[in-house]
């Protein structure tokens, strides 16, 4: 007797689903065990497509290889507002390829061929999924393995419709919190927010210098009491010492810019090897907490 | 129909509009709501308003009938509204001194604005100088190349000019740019932006400070013609100009709304700027709205003679008026533009700006279609001598 492939993803999905809405997805299921172990998740950013299409799901590997609990993968964008001038160049450099949502989402297909585990959250701007439509979006991200979303400017009050088709999906709608968030609407956004909460650790855009650990851990503090799912904080992590330093406050420490430098300064044959060493560089640091 | 009361209390005219930003800036952009709201209902505020739109602007612009031009046309009369008459030469002063009374108010002593063809720049440097406020204006290098006199006019005035060199370094570059600074400073900077795009509540309160222009209209055509015009007719880039002359009229239904967009080299080519012609709804800047970009998502780099119409997106109200029917958007090439230039100037002896000169190459063309009396009121929104290096070029001179 033969099955199909279809079949056997039918097969697949059917009995995958309840995991797909229950707290064992595998955002969930990578914090609990990193609770269990009293460890802090490691989440590097890199830009799908950048430098080139190729070399991502590469890419995605080696950080799994080197220490990475969760990858964060960026939809390139042509305009991308909150991003400093290291994130807006590898955008640049993917839409050089024409890299759009729709070959993002290939990329996780691929890489969730071999890797089950490691959880895939898109981040990105609201247009590109505006251009998909919602339910074709989420639909084919189900598809493609993808665990969590976080769409910059879909903030809380304009994604109704948003979470509501990721959910029916099983997919995380993860959102930021920022130093400027006020009580009232930490609140509102918990009540919204699924995965993690995504802690912008300054005012200012991705790839800035100037992180206040001292702010941070009094705005993680004041979070944690509304705040029942894990909190990443990102934006400003620049090294070792600032990572183990995040790591000691929160659940996760996220850090892009600096990895997209590593990938902008290094020669294609030693790209995989040089983001590999600083990806287990900061491993090292968040672990010796 | 019932009055017009959009945008509803988050901002949406419909499904567009509404406040598509990162989180750092959503308390910000609360604040601004709620100061603004208090503010537009403080007669103080209002008085001030009123008196540097008379004493430094020189309003009410007069409305002045387009005779010769009108003739030479052979259909309805041309009447012009003249906010090339303006202090600084065009609509958008309205707008920057309401902001900066607002700032001021706030205790923002810094304000940033974007600039494409360095109208709204200079606007913003010069109510910036006139109360004493530091001003960063972020434009793209390309812009800044094509438009160096405005440069030179607003570091005149004490302005930081920033170049831009990301993207495609024009109008939708310096913005994204000037989000980022705003993010970045947001405790003691106020964003002046410069048209009614951007997160609620922008699109209302540019819209508001904007709508003097309808607002003498309506006094003035009743004054002088004792009715109101058939039509009004206005260039639309982001749309501030056509808004401000628009919105008063939004309920008297006897009178048509023509806004006008760049075709740039023709509709059918890729290098135009006709956002409601031919762009899709999408997100950007803060709102949700029409805009030119490919089947991916991402925006696409546009094309006008004029710097000012050259912007993928519009005003989200605009899309709504275009969606619900009470407003109609044609699309103007670069040559009837530059047609309609040459003829204001030898017809009736005025220069008008490339993006104005749209809605004047509009007017032309529908004013022989119409017996003589009828009235076409066309919101002259800015006075050419800023283009008349691009003019030159394009008649093969350079200056």
């Amino acid at each position: 007797m033969q099955i199909s492939l279809n079949g056997i993803k039918n097969l697949i999905k059917f009995f995958s689903s309840d995991d797909d809405t229950g707290s064992t997805n595998r955002i969930a299921k990578t914090f609990t065990a990193l609770q269990k172990q009293k460890r802090k998740a490691l989440i590097p950013f890199i830009t799908a497509g950048d430098p080139n299409p190729e070399i991502t799901v590469q890419l995605m590997n080696q950080l799994v290889q080197s220490g990475a609990d969760i990858i964060e993968l960026g939809v390139p964008f042509s305009d991308p507002m909150a991003d400093g001038p290291t994130i807006q160049r590898s955008s640049e450099r993917a839409l050089k390829h024409h890299v759009s949502l729709n070959d993002v989402l290939d990329m996780v297909a691929i890489f969730r061929k071999s890797d089950t585990n490691t959880p895939v959250v898109l981040m990105g701007y609201a247009n590109p999924i505006e251009a998909l439509g919602y339910e074709t979006f989420a639909a084919k991200a189900k598809d493609c393995g993808v665990d969590g979303v976080l769409i910059v400017d879909y903030p809380p009050e304009e994604s109704n419709e948003w979470v509501r088709c990721l959910d029916q999906h099983g997919i995380d709608t993860i959102f930021l919190l920022s130093p400027t968030t006020p009580q009232e609407r930490i609140r509102q956004v918990a009540g919204m927010a699924k995965g993690y909460i995504y802690y912008v650790s300054l005012k200012g855009v991705t790839g800035a210098s100037h992180l206040d650990l001292q702010d941070v851990s009094a705005m993680v503090g004041q979070l944690r009491n509304y705040i029942s799912i894990p909190i990443g904080v990102g934006f400003g992590i620049r090294d070792g010492a600032t990572a183990k330093a995040v790591a000691g406050l929160a659940d996760a420490v996220v850090v892009g810019s600096r990895i997209i430098e590593e990938i902008e300064k290094s020669p294609d044959a030693e790209l995989l090897s040089n983001v590999g060493d600083l990806l287990s560089a900061l491993r090292k640091a968040i672990d010796e907490n | 129909m019932s009055a017009y009361d959009l945008p509803n209390r988050n901002g949406h005219f419909g499904p567009y509009g509404g406040v598509f930003v990162a989180e750092t800036l959503i308390s910000a952009l609360e604040d601004l709501r709620e100061q603004y709201e208090y503010y537009r209902h403080d007669p103080d505020f209002q008085a001030e308003f009123a008196y540097e739109l008379k004493h430094y602007v020189g309003r009410p612009s007069p409305i002045y009938h387009a005779k010769r031009w009108s003739e030479h046309l052979g259909g309805a009369q041309i009447l012009l509204k003249r906010e090339d008459l303006n202090h600084t030469g065009a609509h958008k002063i309205n707008n920057t001194i309401g902001q900066a009374l607002l700032a001021r108010r706030m205790g923002k002593q810094r304000v940033i604005a974007e600039t494409g063809a360095g109208q709204h720049g200079v606007a913003t440097a010069t109510v910036a100088a006139r109360y004493g406020m530091e001003c960063v204006v972020y434009m793209g290098s390309e812009d800044i190349r094509r438009q160096a006199t405005n440069v030179y006019r607003m570091k005149l005035l004490g302005a930081t000019v920033v170049p831009v060199e990301s993207g495609s370094r024009t109008l939708k570059d310096a913005l994204n740019e000037a989000m980022r600074d705003w993010v970045t400073n947001v405790e003691n900077t106020f964003y002046i932006i410069g048209t009614v795009a951007g997160p609620h509540p922008y699109p209302m309160m540019v819209r508001d400070f904007q709508a003097i222009i309808g607002d003498e209209a309506k006094v003035q055509m009743q004054e002088d013609f004792n009715r109101q015009p058939d039509a009004l007719i206005a260039c639309v880039g982001g749309g501030s100009n056509a808004i401000g002359l628009f919105y008063p009229y939004i309920n008297d239904i006897n009178v048509r709304l023509i806004g006008v967009e760049a075709a740039g080299k023709g509709i059918d080519t890729n290098q135009h700027a006709a956002t409601l012609s031919m762009g899709k709804p999408g997100v950007l800047h803060g709102n949700r709205t029409y805009l030119i970009q490919d089947e991916n998502g991402q925006i696409i780099e546009t094309h006008s003679i004029s710097a000012g119409l050259d912007y993928p997106g519009v005003g989200p109200e605009h899309a709504w008026l275009k969606d619900c029917g009470r407003a109609e958007y044609v699309a103007i090439t670069d040559d009837e533009a530059l047609d309609a230039f040459h003829k204001l100037c030898r017809y009736e002896g005025i220069m008008p700006a490339l993006e104005s000169s749209h809605a004047l190459a509009y007017a032309a063309k529908y004013a022989p279609t119409l017996t003589k009396d009828k009235l076409l009121l066309v919101n002259l929104s800015g006075r050419g001598d800023k283009d008349m290096a691009t003019v030159a070029q394009m008649s093969g001179l350079t200056l």
